[in-house]
């Protein structure tokens, strides 16, 4: 039996670690490919992390009890910390987070869709919580167990602390459906307008992401984008029923023979459309991150600048000065 | 939250690491959970000097009352063992003797 | 020093808000701390970067924790059956009793960190007395408030020590915000009858005490910094019985938005 180590080239020995089951690490050897894989969805999953900031974010002034705006601030802090140790990742691969930041605002690079529809009413800070972290937790708990060793283990930790948002998420709609007809409307019309892109979250169909094979031979992504979607759906329909909402789907119902629910078919002209840079808030969340980021250059200048004269000092009155 | 970003058409390959960056400098964040235990890395973040380091790493990386000291150290002046070498570095010839079990102890010794 | 010329209620205002000076005292603070936290809240996604809108959130989950906790035991005092949210959300604009140094526009990171720094530097003053208050639940908020404000006057120094000696930009902005804000200052300081009250029964702390240590602390941050004290004598005041600037009208009303739309429903 030869160990992983023992191996003569190191495409060999990169293989016997995902083969093994083992974390590629960030001075191994990798394939070009692979690494271009992970940059690319790392810096992707940061930037999602960073810019859906914005949509919860946009209650926050408006919460309507103290406790709520204090728990949507830690969760809106929570996704900085998130995309912060996603960007720490991805660094690990031999780039640099103003790289990335770059990238995103030049338009070179995405963030999740999702992030492109508005927030209009506080039940949507319900809808997402429950729903697009939902469909998130389904598809980061498979990220995990990926193959690179710093991205499973930033994601262990957003998954850790992630625990609590679903949940919050849920019992505000609880809170919602439990409350006046007004309240219940209002939770109705968030589900309708968030529960296809929450779907749409899921990516394309297996049969048309020509990238997900490479990534799971890779043991990138471990479950396919449609099992995904529909392990959403059968963890999420219960949980509508017992809410009192109704899915927007007429075609939603129970398959006793697959043992799953049947569901209907994605608006892929809306996703692409989307997808492309025409949804309702991409210019929107684009250009709010953008003058974020310009406002903030010059204090950013002003402690590099801060740090170089200390340095300075502290060589001076080292050598005497 | 974690998302998969589909490929669209077309879609540029940008190549990476060539810029040198302007951004602050990394840090790499050990954070001693409880008392009687180690310093653990945690992470990292940026931060330009080490004052705004710990404040950063306090901020970032126990936000839920998870440490009870924390350490920052430039990333930069970590040092590193070569994967290559790991043969070499870490010994593959087992030392079986170095281990507990290696010996028979009688029963009626007990506990050893 | 020369002399302030200070500028506060007009002849003939009354006070819309009246009740026992524990109530009142108790009001004022979390009415600081409440209103600073939403200014601070406002900062979430546009800090100059990830870390510190983590840290400035922070701030604004440490600042409404404390609001939180002075709402709750002033509706216990006042006996009416009040609780935090409505305290925090059925007053109007003349019934908040917070300094105006708090309610001041965000504007820019300088602007910002120069009001924490001056309102940081007053709460670790504030908090240190009244951990000794005679009125236990005052006295735990206080202690709990006091290892925060350490941290907070630790990390706004931090910023104002490298913003004054960082840039010339940033120094020119930096001057600017401690330029600004100074004439809020002197509010923190001033003593009514309120005051008086709460004094009297060891309840409560004499604000002009408070003054020279804020002073010594203030000054060696803005020495360090390489910025001026500025020496305009002109004060602004009246935040404490519901005076205020046009600004504060405009945040209540973001953030009572939803309970006044929606009254009386839970969330």
């Amino acid at each position: 039996m030869t160990t992983i180590s023992e191996r003569t080239s190191p495409a060999e020995r990169f293989q016997a670690i995902i083969d093994a089951d083992e974390k590629v690490e960030p001075s191994d050897w990798m394939p070009e490919g692979y690494r271009k894989t992970l940059i690319r969805q790392i810096a992707q999953h940061a930037h999602s992390e960073v810019i859906g900031m914005q949509p919860e974010g946009n209650w926050i002034t408006r919460a309507p009890t103290l406790e709520r705006k204090a728990i949507l601030i830690a969760k809106v802090q929570d996704e900085a910390g998130h995309g912060l140790y996603l960007y720490s990742a991805a660094e690990t691969l031999g780039v640099t987070r103003d790289e990335l930041v770059e990238l995103l605002h030049t338009g070179r690079q995405k963030y999740s869709s999702i992030f492109n529809y508005p927030t209009l009413t506080w039940a949507d800070i319900g809808a997402i919580g429950w729903l697009v972290d939902g469909a998130a937790i389904t598809n980061q708990v498979m990220l995990t167990r990926t193959s690179y060793g710093p991205y499973a283990r930033a994601m262990v930790r957003i998954c850790k602390e992630e625990s609590f948002h679903q949940r919050q998420g849920y019992e505000i709609m609880l809170r919602l459906c439990n409350g006046t007809p007004e309240q219940k409307a209002m939770a109705q019309d968030a589900v309708n307008r968030w529960w296809w892109p929450a779907l749409m979250m899921f990516g394309p169909h297996d049969s048309e992401s020509t990238h997900t094979s490479q990534s799971m031979e890779w043991k990138i992504k471990r479950i396919s984008n449609d099992d995904l979607r529909q392990h959403f759906v059968d963890m999420t329909v219960p949980q509508a029923e017992y809410l009192g909402l109704t899915l927007p789907d007429p075609e939603l119902r129970w398959n006793p023979e697959r043992g799953h629910y049947d569901f209907g078919e994605i608006d892929w002209d809306e996703f692409w459309r989307v997808v492309n840079g025409h949804g309702p808030m991409n210019r929107d969340r684009l250009e709010h991150k953008i003058r974020a980021w310009e406002d903030g250059e010059w204090v950013r200048d002003a402690a590099a600048a801060y740090a170089e004269k200390q340095q300075a000092r502290r060589a001076a009155s080292r050598t005497g000065g | 939250m974690a998302y998969s970003v589909p490929h669209v058409d077309g879609e540029p390959d940008p190549e990476f690491g060539r810029s040198e960056s302007r951004g602050w400098p990394m840090w790499e964040v050990f954070v001693r959970q409880r008392r009687g235990m180690s310093h653990v890395h945690a992470g990292s973040l940026h931060a330009p000097d080490a004052e705004t380091a710990l404040q950063h790493a306090r901020d970032v990386y126990t936000r839920r009352v998870e440490g009870v000291s924390v350490w920052v150290v430039p990333s930069s002046a970590i040092v590193a063992s070569d994967p290559d070498e790991a043969d070499a570095f870490f010994e593959a010839i087992e030392k079986p003797y170095r281990a507990a079990t290696y010996y028979e102890i009688p029963d009626e010794v007990g506990q050893m | 020093m020369t002399t302030p010329i200070t500028s506060g209620v007009p002849q003939g205002s009354v006070p819309v808000v009246a009740g026992e000076p524990r109530f009142l005292y108790l009001l004022r603070h979390a009415d600081d701390n409440l209103v600073l936290a939403q200014r601070l809240a406002e900062w979430v996604s546009w800090a100059p970067e990830l870390e510190e809108d983590i840290a400035l959130a922070n701030l604004a989950l440490d600042f409404l924790g404390v609001a939180r906790a002075l709402y709750t035991y002033a509706g216990e005092v006042e006996g009416k059956g009040r609780g935090e949210d409505d305290l925090a959300m059925f007053r109007t604009e003349r019934e908040f009793l917070n300094v105006l140094l708090v309610e001041r526009p965000n504007t820019d990171f300088a602007h910002t960190m120069a009001r924490q720094l001056f309102f940081d530097a007053y709460q670790l003053e504030l908090w240190e007395a009244l951990s000794s208050s005679a009125d236990e639940t005052i006295a735990g908020i206080a202690a709990k408030a006091l290892k925060e404000a350490r941290y907070h006057f630790r990390h706004s120094s931090t910023w104002v020590i490298r913003l004054g000696d960082g840039t010339e930009e940033s120094h020119r902005r930096m001057q600017a915000g401690i330029d600004a804000l100074w004439m809020f200052t002197g509010e923190l300081f001033e003593a009514d009858d309120v005051d008086a009250a709460v004094v009297e029964t060891g309840v409560g702390v004499d604000p002009a005490t408070l003054r020279p240590g804020w002073e010594r602390r203030v000054a060696d941050v803005l020495a360090e910094a390489t910025l001026q004290i500025p020496d305009d004598p002109f004060q602004r005041t009246g935040g404490r019985v519901g005076f205020h600037s046009e600004h504060l009208g405009r945040l209540l009303a973001e953030m009572q938005w939803m309970q006044r739309t929606y009254p009386g429903m839970s969330w």
